[in-house]
């Protein structure tokens, strides 16, 4: 994985990190005051993220020609950059294309008018108490003429998107039960029926702001600035420093001391360690072994404890946006409802699904399919420190065991290569990162894969989010074929 | 296991017979039905024994052996032994050998290639297990001639060819990319194969050299999930990929080169070219499509021939015998196995249209037919029983069923003389109408003048209607001018009403007397006229209950005006008299001529230059008439010009009335009427009329309409290249694109340019510039103004397109005159 870290000394004159564009010295806030009357917001968080220190995060008058284009697109199709694509800017590459298929599902032309895309985004994060997405579609969904009334709860919304709750409850929580009748109850509604165009922009859109949500909260993305929850109006503390600052040169480094790394000396050998046995062993598992180790894994899937079990309650802010909040993720081996395991050589993401959705919504299936093999593919042959290694296995490991936890099999995988690569600590981020999201904290951030860089952390984060979606999305359209045929 | 035989069994008997006897031709001598068979689970692939004598069908779950009867499918043999299979019984493919008819081979979806051996004496068939590939196995292939040569493709990218005589792999093809979907060894070269990918490419392998592909191209964009060699000609392979293309290339030369491309409606899963027809294949759909096509490639946009039986997609295909062109096998997702007769296909050709038929925008006819059928129109001979595609002449053919029935049409396009101009008025009225901005009266009375100069009165008139119906009557009374045509209208329709009620006696109400005063053309339709006609007596319309109650509300109506301070008109005496015009009228509808009530009618008539012929009227325009008692006729009278093909008018109406009427009309009848107006001044070219009646339209779905492709793509217009970049910077020059050709500032707010050659600017400096000079201003040599030269159009032939395009400024109708240019000589 590529080192996107910029060099810390050369935190020089003209490169400071974004978020203290916006901080004004306590001299020029009094001016300000004075003279015009205008209350400043200041940003309370440190940078995008509160997992990753500002300083690693990419400085924006630093990057190269490259991002720096993909920022300007972005920047002139939203009027913003958001923090997410700031952490994503770790892989301008995949950040590109995330951009490009984000713009294209919500501005361009598709079959649902703009106010029900932001207004499914907003449903679709606020199921797993995404505030930070919720706020922006919702500053929005109201610019681009939504009715602010449908905010008050999707019980103000109209009948059509209040028939998408349940959709948006199952795909976000148990894609699995998903089925055709759910399909046929949403597209032969007597009023308010929905197209199955409309369906397919809807289907996308909640898969992508589920899996959104995932990454917002694994990678700690803090608010934005013009959000709830992303300013304050009080007078800065006397720690913090102002722009003029470091025009003066004085560039500000906090040192994080990284004592905490050390005593874990050779993760990273012993997990490339196994990758090599296991590429060289040819040690052959029986058939009736390989089903058991997929089965032992999605069972043990279930298992892994998703972090504190405090019981969060949702805000009311947001668990307006959508119904029945008790409705989470339930391991379905557990819980007895004995779900038939999904073979993906029965139904694909190339073969099945990509014609589905590139019939009924063009473009957008080349689109997700990019992304899709950007995200699968993506690597700088790099693992923490070490060059040259070929990172595939790691890469295939955790995109199937984020498939398994949703039950999709691959037949021609052996699921115990997942147990070999994949520890605890590790485990336990990806279920809650996938299942639970709203519970993922910054213990949990750090305590897996502690020698690898924030740059790999964030490609982990990307794996799991496109995985998901993936996973979402072959439930859903196998839902729709079914209903079709 | 059932075995069932399809319905029309005499029919199949009889024409076996035939079959039977004529079937000569085919080589194979075999003989078959339409006829299928359920399975216990979907079939992934199937694949036949050389003497076509049996079936292979393999699944996830399903791995067996169909003996082809007669008449019905016979199973034969489970191959899936075993309480619980492995997974190496998970079949991706299966290939039953060519040579050897014991030897089969399958991909296994977990990436074992497991061959199996018929003749082994025990109930598992397994001959030799090879796992060494890592990812599920897509497609397996026994050499056409070699008996121990097997190939295999992978989804982790290699293909392994086995020797099945050693217990691994001979030799590994690395295609260096990810997912082989397939892999066909060469019918006539012995030591080639060909290989496709997921990435698009094809590769062309020597079996002898593992280390490099001899040739690789792009054939598609995505997977190709197909290839097929063709039998005979040693040249061809077809491929089919995700992008729903069928494409023929031929590999004898240098380059392959793409000789023959079928575009289908689904992504292609498999393709088989058809044993002894040069020019057919057959192909099946990954998804959505269930159907089985047959193509002659020659004829890319319309099936051979389709099978149609399957309730889910198609996942194996095979042509039963290699000599065989009319038996095809075909598995299904839907746990079917069937076996596909030739001439129990649907032709697609037979039921497709080769007539067409369209209208220009100046009333020009094209119409396009069969040869035979215009020679035969020209010749005046008669054409029996309607049948227009009766094929007489391809009974004559030796081959009927072999034949892609021919047609070459004949085009023919029929011109209206362009001195009569006819469509004048539709551009005049609507570029002069105003539509909104306007008082409603002034609005209507604007319509109606402009209506009046163009010569329709009819339509003049009613504009002024409405203007009476819906106006304040404060407004009526104060001008007087407009209360005289007030008069004037109603004297005519008076004078309308006596007429017809006159000729009642004799004739039906005659449509083309009843509007003396109109010259237009467009008042034939009896019903319009009708409900012109009766407009002063609206309720006329209604039932009799109806208008009974109408008539009470009608008089307590009037009894109330009696306060208010009236306009001076006698109406009073006729009041009284009112009630009795309903009943009349209800008789003559009744068709039951009954002279004393003609008499009456007659009488309350008769004074048609008096005064008080407009009190007759008065009481309908009165105050206390709320608007809505006229919607109903309002309604009609819209529906009325929509159907006789003036939609312009409607929507005008329908526009300037606004709130008035629209609750009264069907949204879809309205969104209707919006279309094709909106589609007509499209036509015309009258974009900025359009624009305005998008926006004032209320239907959601028309409004709608600007803010769909609001894109605009453009060219730099230094480096002439596409600008990605949102903003005016190009990507490439770093140049300011938004530069004024004429004044080189740049050019802030309006900007007009060309599409034809980037230029542009100021909207004054370019209109100025090309009343000199025709160039471009920026010294490009691009003829720039063709286009914008008003009073003398003149079409470039040169450009086979209309290019260019000044935004913002009317155009003439270069398809108008590219129409022309076929037919008749080229106006420059």
């Amino acid at each position: 994985m590529r080192h996107a870290v910029a060099p810390t000394e050369s935190v020089g004159n003209n490169s400071f990190a974004v978020t203290n564009i916006l901080k004004i010295c306590s001299h020029c806030e009094r001016l300000s005051k004075k003279d015009l009357g205008v209350r400043i917001p200041r940003p309370l968080g440190n940078g995008p993220s509160r997992f990753i220190p500002e300083k690693e995060i990419l400085q924006v008058s630093k990057v190269d020609g490259r991002t720096q284009s993909i920022f300007e697109d972005a920047f002139a199709a939203l009027g913003r950059l958001d923090n997410i694509s700031l952490v994503m800017s770790f892989h301008p590459q995949y950040l590109g294309s995330f951009l490009r298929t984000q713009h294209y599902l919500l501005q361009m032309d598709g079959p649902l008018p703009l106010h029900y895309r932001h207004y499914i985004g907003i449903m679709a994060a606020a199921r797993h108490q995404c505030s930070y997405l919720v706020n922006l579609h919702v500053n929005d969904f109201l610019q681009v003429g939504g009715d602010p009334k449908w905010l008050n709860g999707l019980d103000k919304a109209p009948q059509k998107l209040q028939q998408l709750g349940e959709l948006n409850k199952i795909l976000a929580h148990r894609p699995w039960l998903l089925t055709k009748e759910h399909i046929k109850h949403l597209l032969k509604a007597e009023v308010h029926s929905w197209s199955l165009a409309e369906l397919i922009h809807a289907v996308v859109l909640l898969t992508h702001y589920h899996s959104l949500a995932s990454f917002a909260f694994g990678c700690g993305i803090t608010p934005e600035i013009h959000c709830d929850g992303g300013h304050t109006f009080r007078p800065p503390s006397l720690s913090q420093y102002c722009v003029c600052d470091i025009a003066n040169g004085n560039g500000h480094t906090i040192n994080h001391d990284d004592l905490g790394n050390h005593d874990l000396d050779g993760e990273v050998e012993v997990l490339m360690e196994r990758m090599k046995q296991l590429q060289e062993c040819d040690e052959e598992a029986t058939q009736e072994e390989m089903a058991t180790r997929f089965e032992r894994e999605k069972t043990e899937s279930m298992l892994v404890v998703t972090a504190e079990d405090e019981e969060c309650v949702p805000s009311r802010d947001i668990s307006r946006h959508f119904e029945d909040p008790s409705y989470g993720y339930k391991d379905f081996s557990r819980g007895g409802d004995q779900v038939p395991t999904f073979r993906v050589q029965d139904y694909s993401w190339e073969d099945h699904g990509y014609s589905l959705v590139n019939r009924l919504y063009p473009d957008v299936g080349q689109m997700l399919d990019e992304k899709f093999q950007l995200a699968y593919n993506l690597t700088y042959n790099t693992m923490a420190t070490h060059k040259d290694v070929d990172t595939s296995m790691l890469r295939r490991a955790i995109w199937n065991y984020i498939h398994c936890m949703f039950g999709i099999r691959y037949d021609d995988y052996d699921y115990g290569e997942i147990n070999q690569l994949l520890d605890r600590s590790f485990k336990i981020y990806i279920k809650t990162m996938v299942c639970s999201p709203e519970k993922t904290t910054k213990r949990m951030y750090e305590s897996f894969w502690r020698q690898f860089q924030h740059s790999e952390k964030v490609h982990v984060n990307l794996l799991l989010m496109e995985a998901r979606m993936q996973a979402e999305l072959l439930y859903a359209l196998r839902a729709i074929t079914r209903y079709m045929t | 296991m059932q075995c069932f035989l399809t319905e029309r069994s005499t029919m199949e008997k009889m024409s076996r017979v035939t079959t039977a006897l004529s079937s000569n031709s085919s080589s194979s001598g075999i003989n078959g039905v339409t006829m299928f068979c359920h399975l216990d689970a979907p079939a992934n692939a199937i694949s036949v024994c050389r003497d076509a004598t049996q079936v292979v069908v393999a699944g996830r779950n399903i791995f067996k052996i169909y003996s082809l009867e007669e008449e019905q499918f016979v199973e034969k043999l489970n191959l899936r032994v075993g309480r619980k299979p492995s997974l190496n019984f998970s079949c991706a493919d299966v290939m039953w050998h060519q040579m050897e008819e014991n030897l089969l081979a399958t991909a296994a979806t977990n990436g074992a290639v497991v061959t199996w051996n018929l003749s082994k004496p025990s109930r598992n068939k397994q001959d030799q297990l090879f796992t060494e590939h890592k990812r599920t196995v897509n497609k397996v292939c026994f050499h056409p001639t070699e008996v121990y040569m097997l190939l295999s493709g992978s989804q982790d990218g290699f293909m392994k060819c086995f020797d099945l005589r050693k217990k691994e792999s001979v030799s590994t093809f690395s295609g260096q990319s990810e997912s082989v979907r397939d892999v066909q060894f060469s019918m006539k070269d012995y030591f080639t194969f060909a290989a496709s990918f997921e990435n698009g490419n094809v590769q062309l392998w020597d079996i002898r050299r593992p280390d490099r592909y001899e040739r690789m191209f792009t054939a598609h964009t995505g997977p190709v999930f197909c290839c097929d060699w063709h039998p005979d000609d040693r040249g061809w392979l077809a491929t089919g990929g995700r992008d729903k293309m069928v494409k023929v290339w031929d590999m004898t030369t240098n380059r392959a080169k793409e000789i023959y491309c079928v575009q289908t409606i689904a992504s292609v899963a498999r393709v088989k070219w058809r044993p002894e027809k040069k020019f057919h294949l057959a192909t099946c759909s990954m998804m959505v499509d269930h159907n089985i096509y047959v193509w002659d490639i020659r004829r890319p946009f319309i099936p051979f021939a389709t099978f149609e039986e399957h309730k889910d997609v198609t996942t194996g295909i095979v042509w039963r015998h290699l000599r065989e062109p009319d038996i095809l096998l075909s598995g299904s997702k839907d746990s079917t196995l069937y076996q596909h007769m030739f001439k129990d296909a649907t032709r697609p050709v037979d039921r497709a249209n080769p007539e067409g038929l369209s209208f220009g925008l100046f009333g020009d006819l094209a119409f396009a037919a069969k040869e035979s059928l215009i020679s035969g129109d020209s010749s005046r001979k008669p054409y029996g029983g309607g049948d227009r595609r009766n094929p007489i002449f391809f009974f004559k053919k030796p081959d009927l069923t072999e034949q892609f029935a021919h047609v070459s049409s004949a085009l023919s396009v029929f011109e209206t003389d362009l001195e009569s101009n006819r469509m004048d008025w539709f551009v005049k009225t609507a570029q002069l109408y105003l539509l909104s901005g306007k008082p409603f009266a002034d609005l209507c009375d604007h319509n109606a003048k402009v209506a009046q100069d163009l010569k329709r009165p009819q339509v003049s008139t009613t504009w002024t209607m409405l203007r009476i119906m819906f106006s304040d009557p404060a407004n009526l009374t104060m001008s007087g001018c407009s209360s005289f045509s007030m008069k004037d209208l109603a004297a005519e329709r008076a004078l309308e009403r006596s007429k017809c009620e006159n000729r009642l006696d004799n004739i039906h109400l005659d449509p083309t007397n009843s509007h003396i005063t109109n010259v237009n053309e467009e008042n034939e339709e009896t019903e319009g006229s009708e409900g012109q006609a009766e407009y002063m007596f609206g309720d006329a319309e209604l039932d009799d209950d109806d208008l009974y109650s109408m008539e009470h509300d009608n008089t307590t109506v009037e009894q109330e005006e009696y306060t208010l301070p009236s306009e001076g008109f006698q109406l009073r005496h006729v009041i009284v008299d009112h009630p009795s015009a309903p009943e009349h009228l209800q008789q003559d509808r009744a068709d039951s001529p009954h002279v004393s009530g003609n008499e009456a009618e007659v009488t309350c008539l008769t004074p048609i230059e008096s005064f008080s012929l407009i009190s007759i009227c008065q009481p309908l325009y009165s105050p206390q008439l709320t608007a809505s008692f006229f919607c109903p006729i309002v309604t009609e009278m819209l529906t009325f010009y929509a159907e006789q093909g003036d939609v312009q008018m409607a929507v005008s109406v329908l526009i300037v009335l606004g709130e008035r009427i629209r609750k009264e009309i069907d949204e879809l009848t309205q969104e209707h009427w919006y279309m094709s107006y909106i589609d007509l001044l499209q036509r015309f070219e009258l974009w900025n009329v359009s624009n305005e009646v998008i926006k004032l339209s209320t239907c959601s779905a028309i409004t709608s309409l600007n803010q769909t492709s609001t894109t605009l793509h453009i060219n730099c217009s230094n480096c002439k290249r596409p600008m990605n970049n949102r903003g005016w910077i190009c990507d490439r020059c770093h140049q300011c694109a938004s530069v004024c050709a004429v004044c080189h500032h740049v050019v802030k707010g309006l900007f007009v340019w060309c599409q034809g050659c980037s230029h542009g600017g100021h909207l004054e400096h370019i209109m100025n510039w090309l009343k000199g000079s025709a160039h471009c201003p920026a010294g490009c040599g691009h003829l720039c103004d063709c286009l914008v030269v008003r009073e003398s159009p003149v079409f470039r032939p040169d450009l086979d397109r209309p290019i260019l395009t000044w935004l913002g400024l009317e155009l003439p109708r270069p398809d108008q005159f590219l129409a022309r240019t076929g037919t008749t000589a080229c106006p420059s």
